[in-house]
């Protein structure tokens, strides 16, 4: 996916990044008038049940009836009574704008004026988004860390043993091909029988599914030196530690920086899905919750901050790429 | 204890065997690329079957190999329901739709350069997100059947399929463009001649990665709501009965059908791009 996404930023950069804009934001605007649109036939169901209770005329008018037409025809019989779509308390398909109210209400809202929040308490409150969003977080960075420092040090080892490549490598291939999510609720359970609960668990899953990558990409990276470069250290007499710390790590920084960028947002999604499990706060057991008490704004919410997170930490591995090889003198 | 040290004294040996492999003459050989992660692997499982047994783990936290294999081979009609229904039903048909419509929207997006503007840029970043996220709404409005689960694979696939595919349509370089120019060759011609066989390694790059997301869809989706069948329904009412052999089960069936999954996408990329560098012996 890496060097896909690379070569298509590449074909990009032919314009200056402010024309790339006006085509984006066309894009987005479509998007969410496409949204208001699906919400009316989404909706159209529970809207007619209660413009039926307020006593307004509504074809056909048994429940039953409408249950079992389709959205559409019932939109086009009933163009008049529509005008609760965007606005109902429990709906199928919230408007961009309730999502947005949602948002506000369960982050801003709730930490300054909520009974819980930040500023009658002084710690965050446990039904905001912050607070959620915050375990999450802390979730997705020890996993990433914890993944990101296995993966390299896995790979300086597949480097430099040829019967770890041998017989390491093909399994780790292979592991890639397997949906390591399924196991996230059987570790979670496992860790938490042997008395370990809490942050550690979802971190395992999210170190689980950041590993893979570092050691992929770590390994083509610390191999890139080219035949030159290895036979200058090789003249120098060079010893393998020093070969690593003044070549191969240099070399591999790049390549380090592009499966760090895969490796995040893995990170988030293994924390987000270990949260399903254990209901102790965190964006996916918001989402779940949403999901049992019929509560779609809320999901939505929860997956708007769960996207916003992904976009910040992917440009903040991003921002620290582009310093770094400056600084190297790698830049491209 | 005897286990333990059975269980070390049998890794040194498997150690030894790979590290005479890997510096014998044979090393290079098809067969001692085959024979190592094998011994390794074997290796692994040997080791987990001992220590297991030689440290009393309790079956609820870590079942032996040959307790996982044992209900694996009493469970095979249950599984096999499980498999038809997450695998065949639920991730197969949205891998099939939404890899096609993203390959359609990608030509689209190849044809009006305003649109490539504008949706590229929306496809990266929407390939980055936890698009599993939006399983609980998908769930909500499909039910609870393998249609919800087929729609949450359809949205996963989209976004990085859409864009392997913009990027390969756009890999052919001036020279051969102008060729086609001039042969007068019109749109559709170029398309089917040129730029569709030159973006399929992209496609078939794209489709590896999907096929592993498809599975991954599929099952966590069914954490969210499920008849009573399906693989991710087996992990979390198997773990739920602290049957963890069941579980393990249900693991190696959606690791199997991972694996075959990308080896069969693999060995259909090897056919239709034979021509291909990075297929060459």
């Amino acid at each position: 996916m890496t060097d896909a996404t690379v070569a298509t930023q590449g074909a990009m950069r032919r314009w200056p990044r402010w024309l790339s804009l006006p085509p984006v934001l066309a894009m987005v605007l479509a998007l969410i008038a496409i949204w208001y649109v699906a919400a009316v036939p989404m909706n159209v169901h529970e809207v007619l049940t209660r413009a039926e209770r307020a006593g307004i005329a509504v074809s056909p008018d048994s429940a039953v009836l409408r249950r079992d037409m389709s959205a559409l025809a019932l939109v086009a019989r009933n163009p008049g009574t529509l005008g609760e779509s965007w606005s109902l308390d429990r709906p199928r398909l919230p408007a961009p704008h309730q999502v947005l109210v949602e948002l506000y209400d369960s982050t801003i809202v709730e930490e300054v004026t909520g009974r819980r929040g930040i500023v009658r308490t002084g710690s965050l409150s446990n039904r905001s988004l912050v607070y959620h969003g915050w375990v999450t977080l802390n979730a997705t960075f020890v996993g990433f860390l914890i993944g990101t420092a296995l993966g390299v040090v896995l790979a300086v080892g597949i480097v430099h043993s040829r019967v770890m490549d041998l017989s390491v490598m093909p399994w780790a291939i292979v592991s890639q091909t397997i949906p390591i999510v399924a196991l996230a609720p059987m570790i979670i359970v496992v860790l938490y029988s042997i008395g370990i609960q809490g942050l550690l668990p979802k971190a395992v899953i999210s170190a689980y599914l950041s590993f893979f990558p570092v050691v992929v990409g770590m390994v083509k990276g610390l191999r890139s030196p080219g035949a030159m470069q290895m036979d200058l250290m090789r003249t120098y007499n060079a010893p393998a530690s020093t070969v690593l710390w003044k070549l191969r790590l240099p070399a591999s920084v790049p390549y380090l920086f592009a499966s760090l960028k895969i490796g995040i947002a893995a990170s988030l999604v293994g924390a987000i899905v270990g949260e399903l499990p254990v209901q102790q706060g965190g964006l996916g057991a918001r989402m779940l919750a949403g999901s049992y008490y019929g509560q779609t704004a809320q999901i939505w919410a929860a997956l708007i901050l769960a996207a916003a997170l992904a976009a910040l930490l992917v440009w903040a591995v991003g921002w620290l790429e582009r310093r770094t090889l400056a600084r190297m003198g790698m830049a491209a | 204890m005897s286990y333990v040290v059975f269980a070390f004294v049998l890794w040194a040996i498997g150690f030894a065997i790979n590290l005479q492999l890997a510096g014998g003459p044979a090393q290079r050989s098809a067969a001692a690329r085959l024979a190592i992660p094998l011994i390794f692997g074997a290796t692994l499982l040997a080791m987990w079957e001992l220590l297991v047994r030689g440290l009393e783990v309790p079956t609820v936290i870590l079942p032996p190999p040959s307790q996982i294999g044992a209900t694996f081979a009493a469970n095979t009609s249950i599984l096999w329901g499980d498999f038809v229904q997450t695998i065949l039903k639920g991730a197969l048909s949205g891998y099939l739709m939404g890899c096609a419509a993203a390959v359609l929207v990608a030509l689209l997006v190849d044809r009006y350069d305003y649109l490539r503007r504008g949706l590229l840029p929306l496809g990266n970043f929407m390939a980055a997100l936890p698009i599993v996220g939006t399983a609980p709404i998908l769930v909500m409005w499909f039910g609870f059947g393998w249609q919800s689960k087929a729609a949450v694979v359809v949205l996963m696939v989209f976004f990085p399929m859409l864009v392997n595919t913009v990027a390969g349509l756009s890999d052919t370089s001036a020279m051969q463009r102008d060729l086609m120019r001039t042969y007068a060759a019109s749109w559709p011609q170029t398309l089917l001649k040129l730029r569709l066989p030159a973006a399929l390694p992209f496609i078939f790059n794209g489709l590896k990665i999907c096929s592993t997301l498809a599975l991954i869809g599929a099952i966590v989706a069914e954490f969210f709501g499920s008849p009573t069948q399906g693989l991710g329904f087996r992990i979390s009412t198997s773990i739920g009965q602290l049957n963890l052999g069941m579980v393990w089960s249900a693991i190696v069936v959606s690791a199997l059908a991972g694996t075959a999954f990308y080896g069969l996408v693999a060995l259909l990329e090897r056919r239709a791009t034979f021509w291909h560098a990075s297929q060459r012996k």
